[in-house]
């Protein structure tokens, strides 16, 4: 190309983008929140999570929108679609499976967010909205899991559906109609399937963009915190450009991406070589078509909900055991109330927020090992002891984060 | 057009508290035919209609399980040994008397039935509703037991009235549906004498 032709290419481009910004921000759009959007420069490994979980997203929806063209939603064909998908239709195998790994993955990497957040602190003023949100968007995200473990319609669909939508039972006086209200029949049925279908496909993902949107404004307004836990918005150059911060692209969209190849490939070695994971994300009772007059010998939500699961069990008495299944997530949501600590980040906590840290880890992870096991004695005891560690650490907070003493802070970010 | 001064605020907040009032309560009525929309439609609610089973060939012991509302519903005909279990597991039980509205007035007795041989109920745990198993063998479950049914999702117990133990996560007892002897050999599940069509 001759210097003339590239330099007429140039003014055709520049004019072009004269014309869109006259009519809309996108230039201010890219340098607001890329260019010129400064990120803390000491993020490291936990802080890929956030991206991966907007991969992960990306990767339902549209896996989500193919395999829609060949389902059917009705309690005769269900089954079948599915098998239809994965052994007639050309890679449906693959949409599938890269959908259902996908909610897996989903949780792995919302769950690996959280606990970034829970150990630096993020849910800290300011960011207390932004945690709230990203908790609502993790309560949408287990009912768009549920109503889509419903779809192919095998036996642990059915019973999952079943238990999980009794749950409304317990609720004192209107319970047995609320049931009848929520399966649109007087047991799971073809038509709650159907509903599921919908709620699934469009309802909750509607829901679960718009959060996922105010979770980015919320975080672009207040900007991210750091494994540190110190504001870097106090010292700035002449620029008013942080010291300790660097533009988000290309410097962190760059590191996202090297992070998103390792992360995909590790996905699609799954996809590939444990779709199922030893029934962990597809459970083998599931490859029984729906029987309403068979109960499955055991019954188990999928891991990601285990944790719960497990606290419900562990409380003989069907109320209360809803309720503190209940106060569990509850309790997730006062998160930034409970902490009472001068500092955010691990870094700076005491003795005793790091060894509850560890508790809580441990519970939470015993909780979903017990929850996944079949009921027995010695389980219940153990789901009975990972609860009250689980709430512990929650309760106690106040307490344990306002008396111990606390390492004093950098003035700048540490390396 | 009028300056600051010369505003009604009086007349103004009436307004405002007039428009978000009626359509505050337009919208509630406008979420009527959404919220109702879930509920079980009137081919469903066909499909719940009153069966008629024939216990005629029912053995000693033997269970049947009918569907109705798709629910499985057991019919099992319990020997004079079976009935004898039953006082004897007063002191283990939740309610033994059946004191929570669990079953039509008929059944609100030792045997949660109107004949006591014939025992008719809701094949649904109290719990979470899953399928308990009939569990009839003496020693079956554990040292002491009885017979009865088992849940195997999270192991809640009832004993052969469907009358649930003490210490299990299941909070009542079995549900006894609404039923009637059409004839010696044939009932009628989902509706009795009284009219009564709700389980």
């Amino acid at each position: 190309m001759s210097n003339v032709t590239e330099h007429a290419t140039q003014k055709r481009e520049r004019s072009i983008k004269r014309w869109i910004n006259a009519r809309f921000p996108l230039q201010e759009f890219w340098t607001k929140h890329l260019t010129h959007y400064f990120a803390p420069r000491n993020f490291n490994f936990w802080y890929y999570f956030g991206s991966f979980s907007l991969l992960v997203l990306v990767n339902q929806i549209i896996t989500g929108i193919w395999l829609a063209m060949d389902y059917t939603p009705t309690a005769t064909e269900a089954f079948a679609s599915v098998q239809h998908i994965m052994r007639d239709v050309r890679f449906g195998w693959l949409l599938r499976l890269m959908h259902s790994t996908g909610a897996s993955a989903f949780f792995v990497v919302v769950y690996l967010h959280m606990y970034r957040g829970l150990i630096y602190g993020s849910y800290r003023k300011p960011r207390e909205l932004l945690w709230l949100i990203g908790m609502l968007i993790y309560i949408t995200l287990l009912l768009e899991a549920f109503t889509g473990y419903v779809l192919p319609w095998g036996q642990m669909s059915y019973w999952g559906a079943e238990v999980i939508t009794s749950f409304a039972s317990a609720i004192p006086y209107v319970g047995k109609f609320l049931v009848v209200w929520l399966r649109g029949d007087y047991s799971v049925s073809g038509v709650t399937l159907h509903r599921f279908f919908s709620l699934h496909v469009i309802a909750v993902p509607l829901v679960l963009l718009g959060l996922v949107f105010l979770h980015l404004v919320a975080l672009h307004y207040v900007g991210s915190n750091n494994p540190d836990g110190i504001d870097i918005k106090t010292k700035k150059d002449a620029q008013g450009v942080p010291l300790d911060g660097i533009a988000f692209h290309p410097y962190y969209t760059l590191k996202d991406l090297v992070g998103v190849v390792v992360f995909l490939m590790i996905f699609f070695w799954v996809i590939f070589y444990a779709p199922t994971m030893g029934g962990l994300f597809l459970e083998a009772e599931n490859f029984t078509p729906a029987n309403s007059m068979m109960t499955p010998a055991h019954i188990a939500p999928v891991w990601y909900m285990t944790p719960f699961y497990a606290i419900l069990r562990a409380i003989p008495n069907k109320f209360f055991g809803l309720s503190a299944m209940a106060a569990a997530i509850a309790l997730m949501f006062v998160l930034p109330w409970l902490d009472r600590s001068p500092v955010r980040s691990i870094r700076y906590k005491g003795t005793c927020s790091k060894v509850a840290i560890v508790v809580f880890v441990i519970c939470f992870i015993g909780l979903g090992y017990v929850g996944i096991m079949p009921v027995s004695p010695v389980l219940s005891i153990m789901a009975q002891i990972f609860a009250v560690g689980y709430f512990a650490f929650f309760l106690l907070m106040p307490f344990y984060t306002s008396l111990e003493t606390t390492k004093p802070l950098p003035e700048r970010l540490t390396s | 057009m009028s300056s600051n001064e010369e505003v009604d605020q009086e007349r103004r907040c009436f307004l405002r508290r007039a428009t978000t009032a009626v359509g505050g309560i337009g919208l509630a009525v406008g979420a009527v035919p959404f919220v109702s929309y879930w509920l079980p439609s009137t081919d469903t609610e066909a499909a719940g209609e009153p069966i008629e089973v024939d216990i005629s060939a029912l053995k000693p012991i033997e269970q049947l399980t009918v569907v109705w509302r798709g629910k499985p519903i057991w019919l099992i005909r319990r020997t004079q040994a079976m009935l004898d279990t039953l006082p004897k597991l007063n002191n283990l039980l939740r309610d033994p008397n059946s004191e929570e509205d669990q079953q039509p007035s008929y059944a609100k007795n030792i045997y949660r039935s109107l004949k006591p041989e014939f025992f008719i109920a809701v094949g649904v745990c109290t719990h979470l509703g899953c399928i308990p198993t009939y569990r009839p063998d003496v020693g079956g479950v554990s040292a002491d037991w009885l017979g009865g049914f088992y849940c195997p999702c999270h192991g809640s117990l009832y004993d052969l009235a469907g009358r649930v133990f003490k210490g299990v996560p299941a909070p009542k007892n079995l549900v006894i549906p609404p039923y009637t002897y059409l004839s010696d050999t044939l009932v009628q599940i989902g509706k009795d004498k009284e009219g009564t069509e709700i389980e």
